[in-house]
């Protein structure tokens, strides 16, 4: 998928005059994000596992060459095959290759935010092969045209009368009103897709190395029913989402679903082992894990953004992010919205064109406190904006402007003599004194215009505090 | 054996938005708690609210510590740092750190600053182990104000007093950088005749965010006018925060809507609340 990360500024001001999106984005406060502390607190032990989920995929990510290897040779023992893709080219050639060979004609898919990075819907629909989401969320994003606004809600932003609209054209003009009538037309729609499906590409959630097992978190049975029914199975994962052994899927398990929903666990965890086997009387006959790159190895080798990689796609940092909330997801522009979405995206897409997205934040730190495996966004986030300025390895990634860099070392001037600190604050009094109502600025000229047109700002105060500070102690030293 | 260790793992509850109480963690507290202090005001409570500083030295005074303050101060580099200018930032946080080399607790009116120095310094100068060594020497005697007040000086009730409707929101970095909530909560329950209006989503951003509420100015605001009319819902007359960053956005927020709502920091409410002067304990 195309990355559109220079439209941030223009895509979040259109959200922020949208009530309709504003509307959607204001019940992300009370539902997910509520939810989420509200499981949290009825778990056990909620910040030791946050902690042991943490270093679990500290531990994998570290020795990710080894755990994918394991679980490549344990995919492999169960009849699977595996294809590492370098980049999203690759992983597209390998699935649209497979489909064409095995005269595939309709692939179901099941919700894949990798198969999002392929744009892999495009792709089959240039080889004329018919591709139907079953997540009703991206079935309902798919019908739109659109792009997923969140990780785990995709359809999050369309009000329930889009949707009629949108099932209801697709089912030739059957116009349904209640959520109930809603769910049964699109369950109608999809049960023909699956019935007639040659193959299913799904997500993963994790990847088990020591079993070779993929698992599927899903609440709809969707997922469950994609891996089972047609004769083809293709998973494509991150190559991040691999996890060492069983027992850390508990731990894993645990801290997704929660963070994610609110759920203690969602209504199905899929777990795979390969292809039917031949005592076995259901599922597919071919089963392929496809393990894309496409960037992330440039996150491995950086030691300042390798954490970005212990993500698991729970959601909880969108969820906490009060600029997520009013900006919404396209205006991320490409896969990932929200605090993770600013990291992994300028950093997997180009920081050149993605400059705007690390400086979409606060910094307020709502993103770390949210993230069930305690991933430093606000220092990822701040780690990029240094490489926008002046610390990325590649000057041409590099952008900042010449009146930007001007503004900073009159600023570091300023800042490095007392002198020049009272006297820069002195001058800024005398020119804005005129222009001030009350102490107040309504206007103010460039680089404060910006906080002007929605907030008055102050002027500096008529005397320091280094110089009250003085006359206090001078007048105490009188007294005495 | 370091003077003290910070308490930066408070847990707090982010979720019922309720003050919790605090209790003095100070291992040394009750042995020889502080009596002189050095004061780092920052650039912005000294050129644009200095009565804030002034707070601050009435209050320690009163509980009998020395305030000493490095004349020749500016800021800690945090604007820079944020903005992606970190050989700025580094040139102007190297003064600050000569300027607050030597001994003794450092005392500071913002938790944004406190976090500049403890969290980020150890991130700016991680490949300069001499500067990294004296960053952390200084971050350790840094204290955020209320911080300072409940964990080294074992205050959790100064026993003031004033009537008035406040509201409280929790500064971002305070809350979350520091994990310090329950210290200002304490405090601010202990004046009597104070009437403490609940805020929804006290623990939410204002939007203020340094250079972001000018870089993106648009979003800055909506973030703003959530925090406003739930700042305007709770009728409280006062609002009551850590930072001056935010009291600055916020106040800014409230005049441009024409309310009369005044919004000012801890220090100034306990000063108040606690001054000889009954007729200055009104707000």
């Amino acid at each position: 998928m195309k990355p559109q990360t220079k439209e941030f500024r223009r895509v979040a001001a259109k959200t922020m005059v949208d009530p309709r999106l504003q509307k959607a984005l204001e019940g992300v406060y009370n539902g997910f994000y509520k939810g989420r502390i509200a499981a949290a607190e009825a778990t056990d032990r909620w910040e030791e596992q946050r902690e042991q989920g943490r270093a679990i995929k500290e531990h994998t990510i570290n020795h990710l060459d080894y755990y994918l290897e394991l679980l490549a040779d344990n995919v492999e023992k169960h009849g699977g095959r595996v294809f590492f893709a370098a980049d999203v080219d690759a992983a597209n050639k390998y699935v649209i290759d497979l489909a064409l060979s095995r005269s595939v004609k309709t692939v179901i898919k099941s919700k894949s935010m990798v198969s999002e990075e392929m744009g892999l819907n495009h792709v089959f629909e240039q080889n004329g092969i018919e591709s139907v989401e079953t997540d009703l969320g991206e079935y309902i994003i798919q019908l739109a045209g659109e792009t997923p606004y969140h990780l785990i809600a995709p359809a999050i932003h369309k009000s329930r009368d889009q949707v009629s609209d949108l099932l209801a054209a697709k089912a030739g003009g059957e116009r349904k009103e209640r959520a109930e009538d809603l769910t049964m037309q699109a369950r109608a729609q999809l049960r023909e897709a699956f019935q007639k499906a040659d193959m299913s590409v799904t997500g993963v959630n994790f990847a088990v190395a020591e079993s070779g097992s993929i698992v599927l978190v899903t609440n709809e049975g969707n997922g469950r029913m994609a891996t089972s029914a047609p004769r083809i199975h293709v998973a494509c994962m991150g190559m991040e989402k691999v996890v060492p052994s069983v027992q850390d899927l508990g731990t894993m398990l645990r801290i997704l679903i929660r963070s994610a929903t609110g759920q203690r666990i969602s209504s199905y965890v899929t777990m795979i082992n390969g292809p039917r086997a031949p005592e076995e009387e259901d599922g597919p006959e071919e089963f392929h894990l496809v393990i894309v790159d496409n960037g992330r190895s440039k996150l491995l080798a950086d030691p300042a953004l390798r954490e970005a990689l212990n993500c698991i796609r729970c959601g909880a940092c969108m969820n906490a992010c009060p600029v997520y909330r009013k900006v919404g997801g396209h205006s991320y522009g490409w896969v990932y919205p929200g605090p993770i979405g600013a990291i992994v995206t300028p950093a997997l897409t180009g920081l050149k064109q993605g400059k705007d997205l690390p400086y979409a934040s606060t910094l307020c730190g709502a993103c770390r406190e949210a993230c069930p495996v305690k991933i430093d966004l606000p220092r990822m986030l701040l780690e990029l904006r240094g490489q926008v300025t002046e610390g990325h390895p590649d000057p041409t990634q590099r952008s900042s402007s010449f009146a930007e860099r001007i503004v900073w070392k009159a600023w570091r001037f300023g800042m490095s003599s007392r002198g020049r600190f009272d006297l820069g604050a002195r001058a800024a009094r005398a020119v804005l004194k005129p222009l001030s109502v009350g102490g107040w600025l309504r206007r103010s000229p460039p680089p404060v215009s910006g906080w002007t047109s929605s907030r008055d700002f102050p002027l500096p105060a008529s005397e320091s505090f280094r110089a009250k500070f003085k006359r206090r102690q001078s007048k105490r030293a009188g007294k005495k | 054996m370091p003077l003290i260790g910070h308490v930066i793992a408070q847990r707090y509850d982010s979720d019922t938005l309720s003050y919790m109480s605090a209790t003095p963690n100070n291992p040394s507290l009750g042995v020889s708690p502080p009596t002189r202090v050095s004061l780092f005001v920052t650039c912005l409570v000294d050129q644009f609210y200095p009565q804030v500083g002034e707070s601050v030295v009435n209050v320690l005074e009163r509980l009998g510590v020395d305030v000493d303050f490095p004349e020749g101060q500016t800021c800690c580099g945090q604007p820079a740092f944020n903005s992606g200018y970190r050989s700025d930032a580094r040139a102007v946080a190297k003064r600050f750190l000569g300027i607050f080399d030597g001994d003794g607790p450092i005392v500071t009116p913002s938790g944004s600053c406190a976090a500049m120095v403890r969290n980020f310094y150890p991130e700016l100068f991680h490949d300069e182990p001499a500067e990294l060594e004296r960053a952390n020497r200084v971050g350790e005697r840094l204290y955020e104000f209320s911080e300072f007040m409940v964990d080294m000086l074992g205050q959790t009730d100064l026993g003031g007093s004033i009537d008035e409707s406040v509201a409280y929101h929790r500064c971002c970095h305070l809350l979350r950088e520091l994990g310090v909530d329950a210290q200002p909560s304490s405090l601010i329950q202990s004046i009597r005749g104070l009437d403490i209006r609940p805020l929804e989503r006290s623990e939410v951003c204002c939007g203020f965010g340094g250079a972001f509420a000018v870089k993106m100015p648009d979003v800055s605001t909506a973030m703003l006018d959530e925090k406003l009319d739930n700042v305007l819902n709770t009728g409280a007359k006062t609002l009551v925060a850590g930072d001056t960053g935010c009291i600055m956005h916020m106040a800014g927020g409230l005049r441009r809507r024409g309310s009369n709502v005044q919004v000012i920091h801890l220090a100034e409410l306990l000063d108040r609340a606690t001054s000889a002067n009954t007729a200055e304990r009104s707000i």
